[in-house]
C-alpha cells in the first residue's frame, strides 16, 4: 500500500485522515452502540422492575439484568467508544498514521471476545454477582476471564494511542504542542493504564480463586483494589467527555480555550489526583482509618474536583467568547439563547455539561464526604449520582459527538434530522428524572440493588414511606423516556450509517456556524486577557457555586439529626 | 481551537484571564473548607465512625453472638430471639444469608458498643427509617458506639447484594424508654 492511498483529506476540516484509523474508529463505535442497545434494554427492564406497579422481572432475572446492565453500559459501551475517541484524538487530529494498526485490531478483537464471554457467563445465570463481583460471592470463571480479556484489549488500545503520539512527533505531522482535545485524551489514556492495571491486579487472583487455585480473596482488599479500577475508570470517562466537550465547542462553534494553560492544568490535576477515588467506596468500612478516608475521599483536598470546576468555567466560557465574537453580544445571555440548540451535537454537549456539574458533580462530592456517606452508602442515592455523571455526563456527550462522527468519519449524512434534533432533549430529560428520583428514593433510605422494597417474602417486614414508592414509579416513567431517547439515537445512527446519503469525497460539510478555517478566522482576535468578557458564564458558575454550598450544608444538617455514633 | 495545536506556540506564558484566576482561587478555598469540615466534625460532630475494627474468624463471631443471646434474651418473636443487653455493654449483630441476627432491644439515651460482622458474604447494614448505612464484611468485626435517641421500631435492611434472597434479608431493633 502506498502512502498516498493510506490517507484521505477531509474536505470539511482539512485534516489528513488515515484510513486504518478511520476503520478502527468505525468498528469500535459500532461495537459501542451495539452494547449500548443491549445494556440499555437491561437498564429499562430494571427500572420497570423497581416500579412497584409494574414489577416486571422475577428476582433471579432482576439480579442477572443488573449485572449485565452494569457491564454492558458502564464498561463495554463506554470503553469501546473511548477507543474510538483515542484513535480520533491521535491519528486524525494529528494528521498522522495510526501506529501498529494490527495491534489496534487485536485491541478490538480481545475486547469483543471478552465482552461476549462476560455476557454469555452472565446470561447462563450463575454469575449474577453484580458488576462489582464482591467476594466471597463467586461468579463463573468465564466472567472474570471475560473481564480480564476486555481489560487487556483496552490496554493494547492505549499503547497504540501512545505509539501514535510518538509517530506523530517523530514524523512532525503537527506543529508546536498537541491540541487540547488530544491532551485530554492523553489524560484519559494515562488514567486508563492505571485503572486497567488495578483491574488486572485484583481480577487475576480472583479468577484463580474461581477455578480453585487460591483458597480465598480478602473481601476488603478486593474492594480497595477493585475500585482502583471501578471508580478510576469513571475518571477515564470524565477526561474523555471533557475532551469531547471541548471538541464539540471547537467543531460546531469554533470555540477556542480561554487559556490553554488553565485548561491543561485542570486535566493534569485529573492525572495526579483522580486515582484516589477508590476511597469513595470504603467510607463506612471496618479496618480503614478516618485519616486515610478523609485524605483519599477528598482527592487530596479536592484537587481533582478543582480540575472539574475549572472545566466547568472554561468550557462554557470558551463557547460564550466564540459566540460574542460572532456578534451575539446583547445582554448577559444572548450568546446562549442564540446558540445552535437545533444542532444535536451542541444541544447534547451543553446539557451534558450542565447536568454533569449540577446533578453528578455536586451529589458526588456530598456523598463522598466521609461522614455524610453514612446516610447515603449503598442507598439508591448512589445509582442516582452515577447515572448523572456517567449517563447524563459521559453517554450524552458521546451521543452528541456521534452526530459529528457519522458525517466526518462514516461519510454519511444524518438521516431523519428532526428525530436527531429532538433526541438529546428526550434522553436528557429522561436521565435527569432517573437521577433525581433515584437520589430522592435513596435519601428516604431505599436500598440499591434490591428487588423488592415491600419485603413481601422477608421474615420481618419494614414499611418504607409512600414517597419512596412514588419516587421509584417516577424513576420507571423517566426511564421509559430515557429509553425512548436511546432508541431514537440508535435508530438515527444505525440508519444513517447503513442507509444514509453518502457524502462525496470532496463535499464540504456545514457542521455549524463556523467550521475549519472560517472558525480560525473568527476567533483569531480573542483568547487573551483584556479583550474577553464572559459575564454570562460567570453568572452560571455563580449559581452553580451557591447551589453546591447550600446542598453541601443541608446534608450536614441531615446527618446531625442522626443518633450519635462514635 | 481545541482540536488544533495552540495558536501561541509558547502557550504556557500566556497571561491567565482574571475570571479564571478568581474562580480557581474560590474553588480551591472551597475545597479546603470541605476538607477541614470533615476533620472538624471528628472533633465537634456527633456522628463519626470509630476506627475500631478487628480481624475475626466467622465462627468466633457467631460464638460471641450466641453467648449474648443465651444471657440476655427477653422474648421470642417468630424465628428471632429478642435480646435486651445491659446499657453500656457489648452488643453483637450478625449478618448472614438472609437475616440480621438477633433482634435487639435497646434503651433510649443509653450507649452501646455495637459489634457488626458477617459469617458468610458481604452485607449492608441499613437502619431505617433513620438511614444509617454501614458495610459489613466477613472476617472483620466493626465496633461502633451507638446512642439511640428516639424510641420505636426500626427496620434493618440489607443494602449490599448478597445473593438471590438478598431482598428478604431484614432485621429489627427496638428502642424503648428506660422502664
Amino acid at each position: 500500500m502506498s502512502i498516498t492511498s493510506a490517507f484521505r483529506i477531509c474536505p470539511t476540516t482539512g485534516l489528513k485522515v488515515d484510513r486504518a484509523a478511520e476503520n478502527l474508529i468505525k468498528v469500535n463505535a459500532v461495537a459501542a452502540v451495539v452494547f449500548l442497545l443491549i445494556g440499555g434494554l437491561f437498564g429499562l427492564s430494571i427500572a420497570l422492575s423497581r416500579w412497584p406497579a409494574v414489577h416486571l422481572l422475577p428476582a433471579e432475572w432482576f439480579y442477572l439484568a443488573l449485572t449485565a446492565h452494569g457491564f454492558d453500559v458502564l464498561l463495554a459501551w463506554i470503553i469501546f467508544f473511548e477507543m474510538a475517541v483515542l484513535y480520533f484524538a491521535s491519528a486524525v487530529l494529528l494528521n498522522c498514521r495510526l501506529a501498529a494498526p494490527r495491534w489496534a485490531w487485536a485491541q478490538f478483537g480481545l475486547m469483543l471476545a471478552g465482552a461476549l464471554m462476560a455476557n454469555v457467563a452472565v446470561l447462563q445465570g450463575n454469575s449474577s454477582v453484580m458488576f462489582t463481583s464482591y467476594p466471597p460471592l463467586q461468579a463463573s470463571p468465564w466472567f472474570y476471564l471475560g473481564l480480564i480479556l476486555f481489560a487487556v484489549g483496552a490496554l493494547i488500545g492505549c499503547a497504540v494511542f501512545f505509539g501514535t503520539l510518538v509517530v506523530a512527533k517523530d514524523e512532525k505531522t503537527y506543529e508546536g504542542s498537541v491540541p487540547l482535545v488530544t491532551f485530554g485524551a492523553v489524560t484519559a489514556a494515562i488514567i486508563a493504564v492505571f485503572t486497567l492495571a488495578s483491574g488486572a491486579i485484583i481480577l487475576i487472583p480472583t479468577y484463580l480463586w474461581s477455578i480453585g487455585l487460591i483458597s480465598s480473596v480478602d473481601p476488603l482488599m478486593y474492594k480497595l483494589v477493585w475500585w482502583g479500577m471501578g471508580h478510576s475508570s469513571q475518571q477515564i470517562n470524565v477526561s474523555a467527555h471533557v475532551a469531547v466537550w471541548y471538541a464539540i465547542g471547537a467543531i460546531v462553534l469554533g470555540a477556542k480555550p480561554i487559556s490553554e494553560k488553565v485548561s491543561r492544568m485542570a486535566f493534569l490535576m485529573y492525572i495526579l489526583f483522580l486515582q484516589l477515588a477508590s476511597a469513595h467506596h470504603l467510607l463506612v468500612e471496618p479496618g480503614v482509618s478516618s485519616s486515610w478516608k478523609i485524605f483519599n475521599t477528598s482527592y487530596a483536598m479536592y484537587l481533582a474536583v478543582l480540575g472539574s470546576m475549572i472545566h466547568g468555567l472554561t468550557v462554557p466560557g470558551a463557547i460564550e467568547a466564540a459566540q460574542r465574537a460572532k456578534g451575539f453580544n446583547k445582554g448577559m445571555f444572548e450568546w446562549l439563547r442564540k446558540a445552535p440548540w437545533g444542532n444535536p451535537a451542541f444541544a447534547g454537549m451543553f446539557m451534558s455539561l450542565v447536568m454533569f456539574g449540577f446533578l453528578g458533580g455536586i451529589s458526588g462530592v456530598v456523598m463522598g464526604t466521609e461522614q455524610i456517606n453514612l446516610i447515603m452508602h449503598n442507598t439508591l442515592y448512589v445509582p442516582g449520582h452515577f447515572h448523572a455523571t456517567v449517563v447524563a455526563g459521559t453517554t450524552l456527550a458521546f451521543m452528541a459527538i456521534t452526530y459529528l462522527v457519522v458525517p466526518l468519519i462514516f461519510r454519511r449524512e444524518i438521516a431523519f434530522p428532526k428525530v436527531a434534533q429532538l433526541q438529546p432533549y428526550v434522553f436528557a430529560i429522561g436521565i435527569a428524572g432517573i437521577s433525581l428520583f433515584m437520589m430522592g428514593a435513596g435519601t428516604l433510605g431505599g436500598p440499591r440493588r434490591h428487588w423488592d422494597i415491600t419485603f413481601a417474602d422477608a421474615l420481618t417486614s419494614f414499611q418504607f414511606s409512600p414517597a419512596a414508592f412514588l419516587m421509584l414509579a417516577l424513576n420507571g416513567i423517566f426511564a421509559c423516556m430515557a429509553a425512548l431517547g436511546g432508541a431514537m439515537y440508535i435508530f438515527v445512527v444505525v440508519w444513517s450509517v447503513f442507509f444514509g446519503r453518502r457524502i462525496g469525497d470532496t463535499e464540504k460539510l456545514q457542521l455549524g456556524p463556523a467550521t475549519g478555517s472560517q472558525a480560525a478566522a473568527a476567533v483569531a482576535s480573542y483568547g487573551n486577557e483584556g479583550t474577553l468578557k464572559i459575564p454570562g458564564t460567570v453568572t452560571l458558575v455563580g449559581v452553580f457555586f451557591v447551589s453546591f454550598v447550600l446542598y453541601y450544608y443541608v446534608n450536614w444538617k441531615y446527618l446531625a439529626e442522626l443518633w450519635p455514633l462514635k | 481551537m481545541a482540536i488544533t495545536p495552540p495558536s501561541e506556540r509558547i502557550w504556557w506564558k500566556e497571561p491567565i484571564h482574571k475570571v479564571e484566576i478568581v474562580w480557581i482561587i474560590v474553588a480551591f478555598l472551597w475545597g479546603l473548607v470541605m476538607f477541614f469540615t470533615m476533620i472538624w466534625w471528628h472533633g465537634f460532630g456527633q456522628q463519626n465512625l470509630s476506627n475500631e475494627a478487628y480481624r475475626i474468624q466467622p465462627f468466633q463471631f457467631a460464638e460471641k453472638v450466641d453467648k449474648m443471646i443465651a444471657a440476655h434474651t427477653v422474648r421470642q418473636e417468630g424465628a428471632f430471639p429478642v435480646v435486651r443487653p445491659p446499657p453500656g455493654s457489648d452488643v453483637y449483630l450478625m449478618g448472614r444469608v438472609y437475616m440480621w441476627w438477633p433482634m435487639l432491644e435497646l434503651e433510649k439515651g443509653q450507649s452501646y458498643r455495637l459489634h457488626l460482622s458477617s459469617i458468610d458474604l458481604q452485607h449492608g447494614f441499613s437502619l431505617q427509617p433513620l438511614n444509617i448505612n454501614l458495610q459489613v464484611h466477613p472476617g472483620y468485626e466493626m465496633v461502633i458506639n451507638l446512642t439511640p435517641t428516639t424510641t420505636g421500631e426500626f427496620g434493618i435492611v440489607c443494602n449490599e447484594y448478597c445473593g438471590l434472597g438478598h431482598h428478604t434479608m431484614t432485621g429489627r431493633i427496638y428502642v424503648v424508654d428506660r422502664n
